[in-house]
């Protein structure tokens, strides 16, 4: 077992460093490289997890399951709150999210914020496409530590 | 800065996910850079930057006093360290003779679950934030050591072992007519 402040160093310093690495200009943009690395451990998440499941039925369901059984093996607890237009467009809010507990209330993080909002927004646009959904991910924070994402599907 | 208490053994992120995130990291270093020497050195770099924001970590959760000798620094680091932040302890052994060097021999490492060294990064270390992190964590406690991998199971080695030797006790730096 590894606890959370392991996690949380750790992603810190990912964040951290690919933003010093991003100074001597290599390649992406910070918050594109933490997407496409939480997208690749999302999609591989994912395919563990449902692969003795049955097929889902439509859209609704996947994003049910990414709110409760995705969330609660990532992060031990579901989604709080889900809500949809019923033309692709999702809202997630977690109240307590747990990616960031080191940035305290305080504003001062706020800046640095998006960048350690890329990697789980990425992870989950990688667990819906391994589920045939295609999708944009958008991540807020609304008031720290509660978190809406926003999914936007994308015709397939 | 202050920090919100946090409750000590709330475990909340899946342990997995820590090893795939590491995993992450690493192959987009290896994409960044050329050399398996450079992404060693990103690696102890990083590392070395959560090991000095860990022992404040440490030393808050835990009560443990100065240590009296590297024999005791090595017990409390296998022993607390990578206990408390890995759920492993190392075996603490091979003492040179003046007692200054030691190695920490890893059964199993949380890092690697599941890896598989890529066939063209014969240099790569994959684990080197290990490294890092013993350098800067006992730097703020004023011991100036070198950490190295002698041996990696991922590299085809029969155990995975860290060397760190001692190089000196840092002084304070006190402004001059102090103490």
């Amino acid at each position: 077992e590894v606890p959370d402040i392991s996690f949380e160093l750790l992603h810190g310093e990912i964040v951290r460093a690919l933003k010093r690495f991003n100074e001597e200009e290599i390649g992406n943009s910070v918050e594109q490289k933490l997407d496409r690395m939480g997208f690749r451990v999302g999609q591989c998440w994912i395919e563990r997890l449902t692969k003795d499941r049955v097929r889902f039925k439509d859209e609704l369901e996947v994003v049910k399951y990414i709110c409760k059984e995705f969330w609660m093996s990532l992060f031990n607890k579901q989604i709080d709150n889900l809500r949809t237009n019923h033309q692709g467009v999702y809202v997630l809010q977690d109240h307590k999210f747990h990616f960031f507990p080191q940035m305290s209330v305080t504003s001062q993080y706020s800046e640095e914020a998006p960048a350690f909002l890329a990697y789980p927004c990425g992870m989950m646009r990688g667990a819906l496409v391994a589920l045939g959904i295609n999708s944009t991910v958008a991540c807020e924070i609304t008031s720290m530590p509660s978190c809406k994402f926003t999914i936007t599907t994308l015709p397939a | 800065m202050s920090r919100q208490s946090r409750p000590s053994e709330t475990r909340k992120i899946s342990s997995e996910l820590f090893t795939l995130t590491y995993g992450a990291l690493v192959s987009q270093l290896v994409k960044d850079y050329e050399s398996d020497a450079e992404i060693n050195k990103q690696l102890e770099k990083m590392g070395y930057n959560i090991g000095v924001r860990l022992i404040e970590d440490l030393l808050a959760r835990t009560n443990v006093g100065r240590c009296q000798d590297f024999r005791e620094t090595a017990d409390v680091i296998a022993k607390i360290g990578f206990r408390t932040y890995l759920g492993i302890t190392p075996t603490v052994t091979r003492w040179s003779a003046a007692m200054d060097e030691f190695s920490l021999v890893l059964d199993s490492n949380p890092l690697a679950d599941f890896v598989e060294l890529p066939e063209d990064h014969h240099k790569l270390l994959y684990s080197n934030i290990l490294c890092g992190v013993l350098r800067g964590a006992l730097e703020m406690v004023h011991q100036e050591v070198e950490v190295s991998f002698l041996r990696d199971t991922l590299r085809g080695d029969d155990a995975t072992e860290i060397r760190l030797k001692f190089i000196k006790k840092l002084e304070d730096a006190l402004p001059a007519g102090e103490e």
